[in-house]
């Protein structure tokens, strides 16, 4: 096929129309969204955790958790003084609500509230046999309830047990980093519940985040770190006897 | 005879291929959702159903845009950044209409100690009583105000 200038004129526009369309892609999920300017994780100062259960309360509100399962939970610890291998940890109802005065004397105690850390390389998202538990773009680990089976993997996948079997629907559930709330500009029903700041969203992607300031000056540590599963759940003032 | 008498054998497994390609391509296609890979190697509409969720806590912001006087009594004293909700529970219902759902004055007798009872696993320097000791039986509200808990306008004591 020959073309005539008067063709290729008149071709040259269309395929620069078409190439827009492809580059433009398709629209996403929610519309002031966008997924590639974010990288969710959060923070959790242990030195200002009061354990009052507000977040472990707030989240079972939020998100319909039932009750006796936990999206996120307050972990008590005792530690003597050198036995870090051994602290002593309650959770009654999570931390839900809070805790009674502790009956062991002397030692150090501290509160430690746990969630999904949102790996970056999650065991739980490679264990899935139907691809049901994945990462999103913007570094949130979900998962498709409707194409979960419930076969447990990932539950067991998990080095911080932060997954449960939920007893009325029947697959796999955990926190979503309150994925409905953080797409509208909110933050997370945990970190608004919380009386004292120990919870505060961090989106890493975004420079004027104060956790850029904070993860400078401050000795962050993340729970397993010798796992390399890229947690992005950061802990202030994280003692070594915590698991 | 001619050089390539085997041809038709050559032809039906030819023939298997392509209707085996071509079944494969069918199944895939009908079996696979349409949003697959939109985001990523997972169903994109699984991320339509997780944020269609809805949302039960309204945010301290919205809050603030109709009860400035209270933001502002806060802002003075030590619970300046204990949001709304904290305290009150979740109102996302109350702004959507805030007419007809009236939220519950949350109980004092409950409420205060849920932060403020004593425990050596609170952080140092964290405001914390034995309630029996500290209010003899009165309600905590007798003497603090919750907005603004301390004695004095600056909200400390």
């Amino acid at each position: 096929m020959i073309l005539n200038r008067r063709q290729v004129l008149l071709l040259l526009p269309a395929a620069a129309a078409a190439w827009e369309f492809v580059l433009a892609g398709e629209p996403e999920a929610a519309p002031n969204y966008n997924m590639s300017e974010h990288w969710w994780g959060m923070l959790l100062d242990i030195t200002k955790c009061i354990g009052c259960g507000s977040c472990v309360r707030a989240c079972a509100m939020e998100n319909d958790v039932p009750d006796g399962y936990f999206r996120t939970w307050v972990e008590r610890y005792h530690v003597s003084d050198w036995h870090l291998e051994n602290p002593q940890v309650d959770s009654p109802k999570g931390g839900k609500d809070g805790f009674p005065p502790a009956e062991t004397a002397g030692g150090k105690n501290f509160f430690v509230p746990k969630l999904c850390n949102h790996c970056a390389d999650s065991p739980c998202t490679q264990v899935c046999p139907v691809g049901a538990t994945f990462g999103t773009p913007d570094g949130v680990t979900l998962i498709d309830y409707d194409y979960c089976l419930g076969c447990r993997y990932c539950i067991q996948a998990c080095p911080y047990g932060c997954r449960f079997f939920h007893p009325t629907r029947h697959t796999a559930d955990k926190c979503t980093l309150c994925y409905h709330r953080i797409t509208k500009g909110l933050t997370t029903a945990c970190c608004e519940a919380c009386p004292t700041g120990a919870r505060q969203l961090a989106d890493l992607k975004n420079p004027k985040d104060p956790i850029h300031d904070f993860l400078k000056t401050h000795t962050v540590q993340v729970l397993k770190p010798n796992l390399a599963t890229g947690a992005k759940v950061f802990y202030n003032g994280l003692d070594g006897s915590v698991r | 005879m001619s050089k390539f008498r085997d041809s038709a054998h050559l032809l039906r497994v030819a023939a298997v291929f392509i209707l085996g390609t071509l079944a494969f391509v069918a199944l895939r296609a009908a079996v696979v959702p349409k949003s697959f890979g939109r985001y990523g190697p997972f169903r994109g509409d699984a991320l339509a159903t997780i944020t269609s969720h809805p949302i039960a806590y309204a945010g301290h912001g919205t809050c603030e845009a109709c009860h400035p006087d209270v933001q502002e009594t806060k802002a003075k004293g030590v619970h300046a950044r204990v949001n709304c909700e904290s305290c009150h529970g979740p109102l996302a219902k109350h702004t959507e209409d805030p007419g007809s759902v009236i939220p519950v004055l949350p109980e004092v007798a409950s409420l205060c100690v849920r932060c403020h009872s004593q425990n050596s696993a609170k952080p140092v320097g964290f405001p914390q009583v034995d309630a029996k000791e500290h209010s003899l039986g009165q309600p905590c509200n007798t003497c603090h105000k919750p907005h603004s808990p301390g004695f004095d306008e600056g909200g400390k004591k």
